[in-house]
C-alpha cells in the first residue's frame, strides 16, 4: 500500500472494528429492577448503550469492550458484569 | 515598469495579484506593513480573499491549516517571536503536505528583546519541511512569492515555503520594483488546483496518527519531495525568467567566482553589500568573488560544492548562530565542501540589527586569507 | 523618513536609481531618528547605512550640539538646517556648505503646521542640483491629493527660491 500525501485517511474505520471481540466480562442489564434513570448510557465510553421501547437500557455487544463502568455507576445495581463463555 | 516603493508594500502588491483565497496573520515589527496593506486590500475589496484576525500567530497559522487542507491558497506573513510561536504548527502544515506561503521579514528572537534583523528566525525552523527562499533586494522578494506559489502547489512537491526577507533592511526600505501585472501574474500562476481538500460529502483526514511501522516511511516521503523541489524550483525560476525576463533558476549564484581564490557564501540583503565590497576589493587586486544562496531549504550541497570547486578560502557569513555549535549555514557549507581541501570558515555576523559595511565584509576576507576565522565577527571587546 | 522617501522618489523620477530607509526602530515622534537616501545612475546594491554623506539635512536645529550630525562629511559637501538663527554654532567640517533656512516658519504659513520635509525638499533641491523641479512637485502631487499636495507644493517652491536665489 502506498502512502497517501500528508498522511491522509478517510474516517469510518471505527465501524468496521468491532471492539466486542476484546471483552471477557460482558454486562447483563436486568430490566426488571432499572429506574430508567440512564446513566449507564450516558457515561458509556463506546457509546453502545442504548435506550429500548420500553425505556430500559442495553448493550450492544458488537462493541461493547466490557470495561464495567455502567455497573459501577447503576444506582439500582441492575447491571451486572458476567464471564463470557467463548 | 519600475516604481518605487516600499518593501513590504511591495510584497503586499504582489501577494494581492498571487489572488491568496484565505490570509490569516497576526500583526509583528517588522511585518506589519504588508499585513496591514492585505487587510485594507480587503476591505476596499480590491482582494477578493477571506482575511481572519486572529489573537495569535499560532491561531494564524492553524487557521492558515485548515483554509489550505479545504482547498484554498492560502497566505500569511510573520517574524521572530511570531515565527517561534508558530513552530508547533509548521511541522504540521509540512507533514500535512499543505502548500501554504508565508513571508518572513527576517528578525532576531529573545531573550534580549531585538526587533531589528538576523536570520535566526527562519533558520531555526529550518528541519520542519518548509521550503526557505531568501531575498537580496525587494525585486527579488517581489518574485519569489509568484515562483513559491508555483513550486508549493506543484503535485509533485506540496510544501509549504517561506520567502525570507530581511526585516527593515529591505521591508522598509524605498526602492524601484517592478510589479507584475494582474495578467501577467494570471499567465505565470494558474489557479490552485488542490491535490486532495476537505469535503464534507468525502470526508477525510491529515495528518493521522502513524504508528512506527510508517511514521518513518512518512518522513522520508516529505524529505523526498523537498529535494524534488530543486528541479521544480529551477523550472518555475527558468519559466519566469522566460516570462519576465529576470532568470531565478539558479539555487546559488555566483559573483565574480570565476578565478576567485577566496570566495564569501551569504543569503539575502547582506549579498547586495559583499557585491560592493568585491567590486572595491577586485580593482585592488584581490581574487575574491561572492556565492549567494537562494534556497536553504532545499540545501544545495552539491550545488555548492560545485560552484565552489576552484576555491582554496571560503568565508560563509552566518547571520544566525545555533548556540553551541556555530553558525547553521557555515555548518552545512563545510559539510558540502567536506574532501574539497578548500578552508572553510565561518563568521556569526551582523545579528540583531548591527549594520555592515564593505568594509566589514573586507575584514571577514582578510581574517580568512589569514586563516581565522569560525568566531564572532566585530565583538566589542570592551564591553564583555 | 517622509522627507528621504520624498526626495528618493523625486530622484527616481527624475532618471536615477534611488533607495531610501530609516535607521530602524525608533520612529515615534520626538525621538532623535536618522534617515538615509542613495540615488545613483546604477542599481543600488549597498545596504548599509551612510556613514560619509555628500549632504545632509537637519530637521531638527536643537540636535546640533548633542549630536555630530557633520559627522562624515567631506569637503564639497552640503548641508540644510532648519533653523530660526541661521548664525546658529557648530564645528562644520572644512568645506562644508551649510543652508540655513528657516523651514518650520515656512511650513507654519504654508500647511499651518510645523513639518518641514517639503519644505526642506525644496531647500535641498535648490542647494544641491540634484533634484529639478519637475520631479520634485510629481513626488509631492504623487504623496499628497487635492489642497494638501497644492500646499506642499508652494512650502517646496518658495524653500527653492529662497536657496535657490543664495546659491
Amino acid at each position: 500500500m502506498a502512502l497517501r500525501v500528508g498522511c491522509a485517511a478517510p474516517p469510518g474505520r471505527a465501524l468496521d472494528n468491532k471492539t466486542g471481540a476484546w471483552r471477557v466480562f460482558k454486562p447483563v442489564f436486568d430490566p426488571e429492577t432499572c429506574s430508567r434513570c440512564g446513566m449507564c448510557a450516558m457515561v458509556c465510553p463506546e457509546g453502545c448503550v442504548h435506550e429500548t421501547e420500553e425505556g430500559t437500557f442495553e448493550p450492544d455487544l458488537d462493541y461493547c469492550k466490557g470495561c464495567g463502568i455502567c455497573e459501577e455507576v447503576c444506582p439500582k445495581k441492575s447491571i451486572r458484569m458476567e464471564k463470557e463463555e467463548k | 515598469m519600475l516604481e518605487f516603493m516600499e518593501g513590504s508594500h511591495a510584497v503586499a502588491e504582489i501577494v494581492k495579484r498571487c489572488r491568496p483565497q484565505v490570509i490569516a496573520a497576526y500583526p509583528i515589527t517588522p511585518q506589519t506593513h504588508i499585513v496591514e496593506d492585505l487587510a485594507q486590500m480587503v476591505a476596499n475589496c480590491e482582494l477578493d480573499a477571506e482575511y481572519i484576525t486572529v489573537e495569535s500567530e499560532f491561531s494564524a497559522l492553524s487557521a492558515c491549516l485548515g483554509a489550505s487542507a479545504a482547498g484554498s491558497r492560502v497566505y500569511s506573513a510573520t517574524t521572530s517571536q511570531g515565527l517561534a510561536l508558530m513552530f508547533e504548527v509548521c511541522f504540521n502544515v509540512a507533514g500535512m503536505r499543505q502548500p501554504i506561503v508565508m513571508t518572513i521579514a527576517n528578525r532576531s528572537l529573545g531573550a534580549p528583546l531585538s526587533i531589528w534583523n538576523d536570520q535566526q528566525d527562519s533558520i531555526s525552523l529550518r528541519d520542519s519541511g518548509w521550503l526557505q527562499f531568501y531575498a537580496e533586494d525587494n525585486q527579488e522578494a517581489v518574485d519569489l512569492h509568484m515562483i513559491a506559489y508555483k513550486v508549493c502547489e506543484d503535485h509533485d512537491i506540496l510544501l509549504p515555503a517561506f520567502v525570507c526577507f530581511d526585516g527593515f533592511i529591505l521591508s522598509h526600505t524605498y526602492e524601484p520594483v517592478a510589479l507584475p501585472g494582474q495578467e501577467e501574474v494570471d499567465a505565470y500562476l494558474p489557479a490552485f488546483t488542490p491535490y486532495q481538500r476537505l469535503d464534507a460529502e468525502k470526508p477525510l483526514s491529515f495528518g493521522m496518527y502513524a504508528t512506527p511501522e510508517y511514521y518513518t516511511e512518512f518522513r522520508y516521503e516529505t524529505d523526498r519531495a523537498l529535494y524534488r523541489a530543486k528541479e521544480s524550483f529551477i523550472k518555475a525560476g527558468r519559466e519566469f525568467g522566460e516570462q519576465f525576463g529576470r532568470d531565478y533558476s539558479a539555487l546559488v549564484e555566483g559573483y565574480r567566482l570565476e578565478d576567485a581564490d577566496t570566495a564569501l557564501v551569504a543569503m539575502g540583503s547582506i549579498c547586495g553589500t559583499a557585491k560592493d565590497a568585491i567590486d572595491e576589493m577586485r580593482d585592488a587586486g584581490k581574487k575574491v568573488g561572492l556565492l549567494k544562496i537562494r534556497t536553504y531549504r532545499p540545501f544545495p550541497g552539491p550545488e555548492i560544492a560545485d560552484a565552489l570547486s576552484g576555491v582554496s578560502t571560503v568565508a560563509v557569513l552566518d547571520k544566525n548562530i545555533s548556540l553551541g555549535g556555530g553558525g547553521a549555514v557555515g555548518t552545512e557549507v563545510k559539510a558540502a565542501l567536506y574532501g574539497s581541501g578548500a578552508a572553510v570558515y565561518d563568521y556569526i555576523i551582523a545579528l540583531g540589527g548591527r549594520d555592515v559595511r564593505k568594509r566589514d565584509v573586507a575584514a571577514v576576507v582578510d581574517l580568512a586569507e589569514k586563516g581565522k576565522g569560525d568566531m564572532f565577527y566585530g565583538l566589542r571587546t570592551e564591553v564583555l | 523618513m517622509t522627507a528621504a522617501e520624498l526626495i528618493a522618489f523625486a530622484a527616481f523620477e527624475g532618471g536615477a536609481y534611488a533607495q531610501a530607509f530609516p535607521a530602524f526602530g525608533v520612529e515615534r515622534r520626538g525621538a532623535p531618528v536618522q534617515a538615509f537616501v542613495r540615488f545613483s545612475d546604477a542599481k543600488i546594491r549597498l545596504r548599509s547605512q551612510v556613514y560619509e554623506p555628500d549632504y545632509i539635512i537637519v530637521q531638527d536645529p536643537t540636535l546640533i550640539g548633542d549630536v555630530d550630525v557633520f559627522m562624515g562629511m567631506k569637503a564639497g559637501g552640503i548641508a540644510i538646517v532648519n533653523t530660526e538663527k541661521p548664525d546658529f554654532e557648530a564645528s562644520v567640517p572644512e568645506g562644508v556648505k551649510v543652508y540655513a533656512i528657516d523651514a518650520t516658519t515656512i511650513a507654519l504659513e504654508e500647511l499651518g503646521v510645523p513639518i518641514t520635509n517639503t519644505t526642506l525638499m525644496g531647500a535641498f533641491a535648490a542647494a544641491t542640483g540634484e533634484i529639478q523641479l519637475e520631479p520634485l512637485e510629481h513626488a509631492l502631487r504623487n504623496r499628497f491629493s487635492g489642497s494638501m499636495a497644492d500646499k506642499n507644493v508652494r512650502a517646496a517652491e518658495r524653500a527653492y527660491n529662497l536657496i535657490g536665489g543664495a546659491v
